[in-house]
């Protein structure tokens, strides 16, 4: 699969502070990737390098195939940083018709992104005027205006209302389903499990996994049981082997998996040993579950 | 570079407080044709400016870019602020995510710095020639185009300055504060003058002080006023004899060009090491 940005050993220090680590990660094109991390992981950090605001210390990152300069592979590229940056004097069509002069975009994309993200009616309003969630919405039309081949998006709901979060979400998924690339930094994680099929996990500035989200924790998922015979069921799923971690909390039991096993098969086989399930559930961990494990494990 | 100057005026072009200062400094240029209508009628005495030959070619070259240097300082600030507000915007970091390398975003604003010298100078020519036709004494077309070296410091000193201006604007982020710092470097250059003459002589203080910026700035065009004859035939009255040497040198034009190119090499590489 073509790749559209490459980084190999990335190192950035902040004086004495490390902020990324030897980093090195290759985003593919059509996959939507999520960059995870805690606040101060050094995801803004990274993605500041790539696009040319952030000098590195040492390592090196190219986009595409690696045969064009920085800043002209940045027009081919969408992103949003942390905030909305614009022009507070220049309504929204102002603001975005000196992007299409930067990037070298034709004029009439305008009006195009900006029904997108449903601002059209607004774009003879000065940005000064415009709700955080509508200046969000407006730079991830700047963000549009060139049909990118990838999107870089840095925390677009930090600091939106749930109504703004939504709406954000659901531009990301609509653009998501047109086969653009999207690379998707942020801390909350279910927005990440809503949109991403890769991940890039980092934590003080180094990566701990890289790839498909749900390969992240080599885990076959858990059943959760209850049962009259609570104490013999425990009992009997220590001894089997099929299962690692037992835990029994409010009459619940939760049993972790070792290797892959049917709902179906594990319900006909208790019923064999004569245990009558009154609540049977097989859930694979969700992403958070996954990245605290990850996270604390090493 | 029309695209780069086209980027930097749709910026300049929606924001309201730049167009203001740059109109005013257009109208306080043209202004200077209103000191053609100074006039004193008081009873014996009769005193009319644009009769003391202020106006006469090829004086009128020399009077006027003296004057008009003056309101520089009106484009100054629009300069300072379009450098200082891209940071305090983040419009900066935009511009650079949006695909703009650095070297095009000094470029960029060092264009447009051009483009203001070149127009001043072109809007004090036409005011001048105006100016010089209704009231010169003398009209032959060799007379009106001699002497047009001032225009030329003209346009280098705005250059220089401007260029001083743009750097402020990178080193301070601020507006305030780096207009603030120009006239703290214009104490400085008073004093290290101040300094060098008490220590040295006048004419070591002199040698050494005009390869400072805001000086070689300022000995591009020397006060005229001297050299008008009304001046110089009281001075004789009175057995005072001015000896001044008024000509545009090209050492002090090499001086000032030497200082743009740093102003605008040192703005550049500070865009490069820092981090946005």
């Amino acid at each position: 699969m073509e790749s559209i940005l490459t980084i190999n050993n990335l190192t950035k220090k902040f004086g004495y502070l490390t902020a990324v680590k030897d980093l090195s990660f290759t985003i593919k094109k059509g996959n939507v990737y999520g960059i995870l991390g805690p606040n101060g992981s050094g995801k803004s950090t990274t993605l500041g390098v790539v696009l040319n605001v952030v000098n590195k210390t040492s390592g090196d990152f190219h986009w595409f195939d690696g045969n064009i300069s920085t800043h002209n592979a940045l027009k081919k590229v969408g992103a949003i940083i942390e905030r909305p940056n614009f022009y507070p004097y220049m309504t929204a069509y102002q603001n975005l018709k000196l992007v299409c002069q930067i990037k070298g975009v034709d004029y009439n994309k305008i009006d195009e992104k900006l029904e997108t993200v449903e601002l059209l009616d607004r774009k003879n309003s000065k940005f000064s005027t415009f709700s955080l969630g509508m200046k969000q919405r407006l730079a991830i039309a700047s963000a549009l205006l060139n049909d990118p081949e990838i999107l870089i998006l840095d925390e677009p709901t930090n600091g939106l209302d749930p109504k703004g979060i939504h709406q954000i979400r659901e531009i990301i998924k609509e653009i998501a389903s047109t086969g653009t690339t999207i690379l998707l930094a942020s801390h909350l994680l279910d927005e990440v499990e809503k949109v991403c099929t890769h991940v890039v996990v980092l934590r003080k500035g180094e990566k701990l996994y890289s790839g498909k989200v749900d390969e992240m924790t080599s885990s076959y998922g858990f059943f959760e049981l209850k049962c009259d015979k609570e104490d013999e069921l425990v009992k009997f799923l220590e001894t089997h082997k099929t299962f690692g971690n037992i835990k029994v909390k409010d009459h619940l039991i939760t049993a972790f998996l070792n290797e892959p096993l049917e709902s179906a098969s594990f319900n006909k086989l208790l019923f064999e040993q004569g245990f009558t399930l009154s609540h049977l559930v097989q859930r694979k961990e969700s992403l958070e579950e996954q990245f605290l494990t990850l996270t604390n494990n090493k | 570079m029309y695209r780069l100057l086209n980027i930097e005026f749709q910026k300049l072009r929606h924001n309201r407080a730049s167009k203001i200062l740059i109109i005013t400094y257009f109208v306080l240029l043209t202004s200077i044709a209103l000191i053609a209508a100074i006039k004193f009628d008081i009873g014996p005495i009769k005193f009319h400016l644009a009769e003391m030959g202020i106006f006469n070619f090829p004086y009128i070259w020399h009077f006027n870019s003296y004057i008009a240097a003056f309101f520089k300082l009106f484009l100054a600030i629009v300069i300072v602020s379009m450098m200082a507000n891209e940071y305090s915007n983040k419009t900066l970091k935009q511009n650079l995510i949006d695909g703009l390398s650095k070297k095009e975003f000094v470029l960029s604003k060092f264009y447009t710095v051009i483009v203001f010298a070149l127009v001043s100078t072109l809007f004090l020519f036409v005011v001048s020639l105006l100016l010089g036709l209704g009231f010169s004494n003398y009209t032959e077309l060799s007379i009106i185009f001699s002497d047009l070296d001032y225009l030329l410091a003209f346009f280098v000193k705005l250059v220089g300055f401007f260029s001083f201006c743009l750097f402020l604007g990178v080193l301070v982020k601020r507006s305030a504060f780096a207009l603030g710092f120009l006239f703290v470097w214009q104490f400085i250059e008073g004093i290290v003058f101040g300094v060098l003459r008490w220590k040295t002589d006048a004419e070591t203080a002199t040698s050494v002080m005009q390869f400072f910026p805001l000086n070689s700035m300022s000995n591009l065009i020397k006060q005229p006023f001297s050299r008008l004859s009304a001046v110089q035939s009281v001075a004789n009255q009175v057995g005072e004899k001015f000896d001044f040497d008024y000509a545009v040198h090209w050492y002090e034009i090499v001086i000032v060009l030497g200082w743009t190119a740093i102003f605008v090499f040192l703005s550049f590489r500070l865009l490069k090491i820092r981090d946005l």
